[in-house]
């Protein structure tokens, strides 16, 4: 198993797209014969990916971040006025296009955008301008100033995880001649929780993997990150790809797993070079492949890149993704522990939560569950962005009050929080007292911070198009319900609001959090929902007194035929 | 079935001790009303409780003061939306009938194209079309870019689904009503396959 299949579809259609700038309908016949795929599994996994595309990009294909951290659409604007370009569409002569896409999870960089796949950071007016410049006299992305590309790590605070330096296999060494099961009880009992999310019992996880009935096995590390500011993963995949490496290799012993797969999201392919070469240096040291330390076991990692898909960090998705096919979500149960990646049962756990594991198995569960609180053990990774004086990573014990993580980030006036990203909670200053903890304030990592200054109902509208761009639409309550939630917030914000689009918000927001297929639809409601329990007085303020309010203007819709027929007479006009 | 909070709907007047109902097909295909007419026989009971306003039944051209508008169709155009509006001044509760008025149904299938391009088809590119011109008649009502359901224009207060719904699922939702019951439709009246 190479560690970056070449003849992986997604790998396939990424490389296809980079040098055509599309996918066309023979380049789909091609890849399928190639293959050996169903012509139209090439397509619709084609279709289904952001960042592959069945009409031509542009030899510049730029994608800016729309998130309200690492996003900033004027700029955006002033690069399609500078070009002469308009949103997405491909300038005639091929040189740019120029489009929007979810959170690229550089929240700590300022103004982001992708250009050909590649992370700039830190936009500003003058950069555009100089971009303009580079994309007119067709300099390639190469020649770019290498300033631009810089990522760091921005780490403000560290904790258990992060002041870690793992030595290069000391996990692997400290359960030489260990059984199973005593690695086993080593973390369950240190209490370790999913950090991705979902919050499950990361030793149960394993457990009821390796006990289920099978040939063989799967670890996947979800590096998906896609939740609107999250960037902690990204933190620990650059400065800490070692350890993860090493908390997979561990899970593989104890689940009884040859291979794993490391899922990275499109987003973050400038790492992929650099994990390589991590992982090749763990094999040449003996870390991984076959008889691993020299113990009889085998394991080896291969890296699976994303292509644009919120979803596929739903762990079923990510599965399918994997599996080379669009990133719809199983149903459930089967869970992937019994049945996963190729019907293998598979253990999917978040960067942050084999970190940890990687650390518990070396030092003791005594040195994880010192930390956090009594339901919430260790320590959680916070991507701190948005308004502050300092944006960046954060590592605080589980048990850790809103208001002193504002504080250390140096916010003020906060107007509201966004914890766990626009799936998780909208806060107000009456629930800064609140704890970051499995029991209280759940979260994946995001922590957006939002002041005074802001436009509340703006955000809230960010991430409820977020969902509608991202339902994957398979199930209907989420593919329409997120559609009809957005055109219902867009009017209220847009002062065309009454009361009746409110109860109509509730009613829908409801339905779709109660029917919907997967995580993304359950949760897609949350900013709305949330935005009308804690701040109320916004919407009201945009509501119009009357009973009803069409859903769009009766007379603007006229106008194509009054065109048409030439009329401007009274009954021509509603 | 949307679900509103109980309201007292039917206050029987001197003059006129019957609920009285108005319908309409606005963009629809009449089948809607065809399937409230196959009530059959059981219509002479609804009578002795109701009676009809505006209505294609009757032809009556203005809705008057009612209790119950039944709105076949979805809107297409201006008169359609002249017509909503009258409905909803006038009566106290509009059910959207059918999955027209719901969702835009069938006519809705227009709204894949532009109104440029179906209006050319129709009148100025199809086969065996003499004098090509688009009508612009004064009298002509003109078409909305789209065709939408008409809770996007109007308030609405019960759905009725189904294309059509089944003539017993008019009688339960009218049973319901004049009985002074919130509106529940079982199980196998939502069931259509
Ligand atoms: C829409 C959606 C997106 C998700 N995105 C991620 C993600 O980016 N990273 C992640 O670790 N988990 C994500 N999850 C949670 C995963 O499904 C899964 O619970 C998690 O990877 C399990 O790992 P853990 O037990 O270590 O937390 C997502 C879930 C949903 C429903
Ligand atoms: S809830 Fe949304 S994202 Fe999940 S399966 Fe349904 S359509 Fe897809
Ligand atoms: S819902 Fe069906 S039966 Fe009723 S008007 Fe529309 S097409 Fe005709």
């Amino acid at each position: 198993m190479t560690p970056y299949s070449s003849e992986h579809l997604l790998h396939v259609l990424h490389a296809h797209q980079q040098r055509f700038h599309y996918i066309s309908d023979q380049a789909i016949c091609e890849i399928a014969t190639r293959l050996h795929l169903p012509r139209a599994q090439v397509e619709a996994v084609t279709e289904f990916y952001a960042f592959f595309h069945r009409s031509p990009r542009g030899r510049f294909d730029i994608l800016f971040s729309n998130c309200t951290s690492c996003g900033n659409l004027t700029l955006m604007q002033q690069l399609c006025d500078r070009l002469n370009v308009c949103m997405d569409q491909t300038s005639s002569d091929g040189l740019i296009s120029i489009s929007q896409t979810s959170c690229i999870g550089m929240c700590d960089h300022g103004a982001s955008a992708l250009i050909n796949g590649l992370t700039v950071t830190s936009l500003s007016e003058q950069i555009i301008e100089e971009m303009g410049n580079l994309i007119e006299s067709e300099t390639p992305v190469s020649a770019w100033p290498t300033s631009w590309f810089q990522i760091g790590n921005n780490i403000r605070k560290e904790g258990l995880l992060l002041t870690e330096a793992l030595e290069p296999g000391a996990a692997l060494k400290a359960i030489a001649g260990r059984s199973s099961d005593e690695i086993l009880n080593e973390i369950t009992a240190s209490g370790l929780k999913g950090r991705g999310g979902a919050g499950f019992s990361t030793g149960l996880k394993w457990k009821l993997c390796r006990d289920a009935a099978s040939d063989s096995r799967y670890v996947v590390c979800n590096a998906d990150e896609g939740e609107p500011g999250t960037f902690k993963d990204r933190i620990l995949l650059n400065s800490h790809a070692d350890t993860l490496f090493e908390g997979m290799t561990v899970c593989g012993k104890v689940i009884g797993a040859s291979q794993g797969y490391l899922y990275l999201r499109g987003e973050y392919r400038y790492m992929l070079d650099a994990l390589l070469t991590t992982l090749q240096n763990r094999r040449e040291a003996g870390l991984l492949g076959n008889n691993v330390l020299g113990s009889g076991f085998d394991f080896d990692i291969a890296v699976v890149v994303g292509a644009g898909a919120y979803i596929c960090g739903e762990e079923s998705a990510l599965i399918e993704s994997i599996e080379e096919k669009p990133g719809i979500p199983r149903i459930r149960p089967p869970f992937p522990v019994t049945s996963g990646l190729w019907g293998k049962p598979t253990v999917v756990n978040n960067v942050e939560t084999l970190v940890a594991a990687a650390g518990i198995v070396l030092h003791g569960h005594h040195w994880f569950e010192t930390s956090g609180t009594w339901q919430s053990k260790g320590s959680k990774l916070l991507s701190v962005s948005g308004d502050c004086a300092r944006a960046g990573i954060y590592e605080y014990p589980f048990g850790v009050t809103v208001a002193q993580i504002l504080e250390d980030a140096g916010a003020e006036d906060v107007q509201a929080v966004q914890i766990g990203g626009p799936a998780g909670r909208l806060i107000g200053a009456e629930s800064f007292t609140n704890h970051i903890a499995f029991e209280d304030i759940a979260t994946g990592g995001s922590f957006m911070i939002f002041d005074t200054s802001r436009d509340l109902l703006a955000v809230i509208g960010n991430f409820t198009h977020f969902f509608d761009h991202e339902s994957c639409g398979f199930c209907t309550p989420c593919r329409v319900g997120t559609t009809l939630l957005k055109n219902g917030l867009d009017k209220v914000c847009s002062g065309h609001g009454t009361a009746h689009d409110i109860d109509e918000l509730q009613r829908t927001a409801a339905l779709v959090s109660r029917r919907s297929h997967c995580g993304l639809g359950m949760t897609a409601p949350n900013p709305i929902r949330d935005g009308l329990k804690v701040f109320p007085q916004l919407f009201e303020a945009r509501l119009l007194h009357q009973e009803m309010e069409p859903e769009f203007n009766l007379d603007a819709s006229l106008e194509e035929a009054r065109s048409l027929t030439n009329r401007d007479d009274a009954e021509a006009h509603l | 079935m949307k679900q509103l909070k109980k309201r007292e709907v039917f206050t029987v007047s001197e003059s006129s001790p019957k609920v009285r109902v108005a319908t309409t097909s606005l963009a629809g295909c009449f089948g809607c009303h065809m399937s409230f007419l196959d009530m059959d026989e059981r219509i002479v009971g609804l009578l002795e409780h109701v009676e009809f306003s505006r209505s294609p039944i009757n032809d009556i051209k203005h809705c008057e003061p009612c209790d119950i508008g039944l709105i076949e169709g979805a809107l297409c155009n201006a008169d359609n939306v002249h017509v909503l509006k009258e409905f909803r001044d006038n009566c106290k509760i509009i059910i959207a009938v059918g999955a027209c008025a719901i969702n835009g149904g069938v006519p809705a299938m227009r709204n894949h194209f532009t109104l440029k391009e179906c209006l050319e088809e129709a009148f100025l590119d199809e086969i065996g079309v003499d004098n090509p011109h688009i009508p612009n008649d004064v009298e002509i009502p003109l078409l909305l870019n789209k065709v939408h359901p008409i809770h996007e224009v109007v308030k609405v207060d019960y759905y009725l689904p189904g294309c059509p719904p089944p003539a017993d699922a008019f009688v339960k939702i009218l049973t319901d009503l004049l009985e002074g019951r919130e509106p529940s439709l079982p199980k196998e009246m939502l069931h259509y396959d």
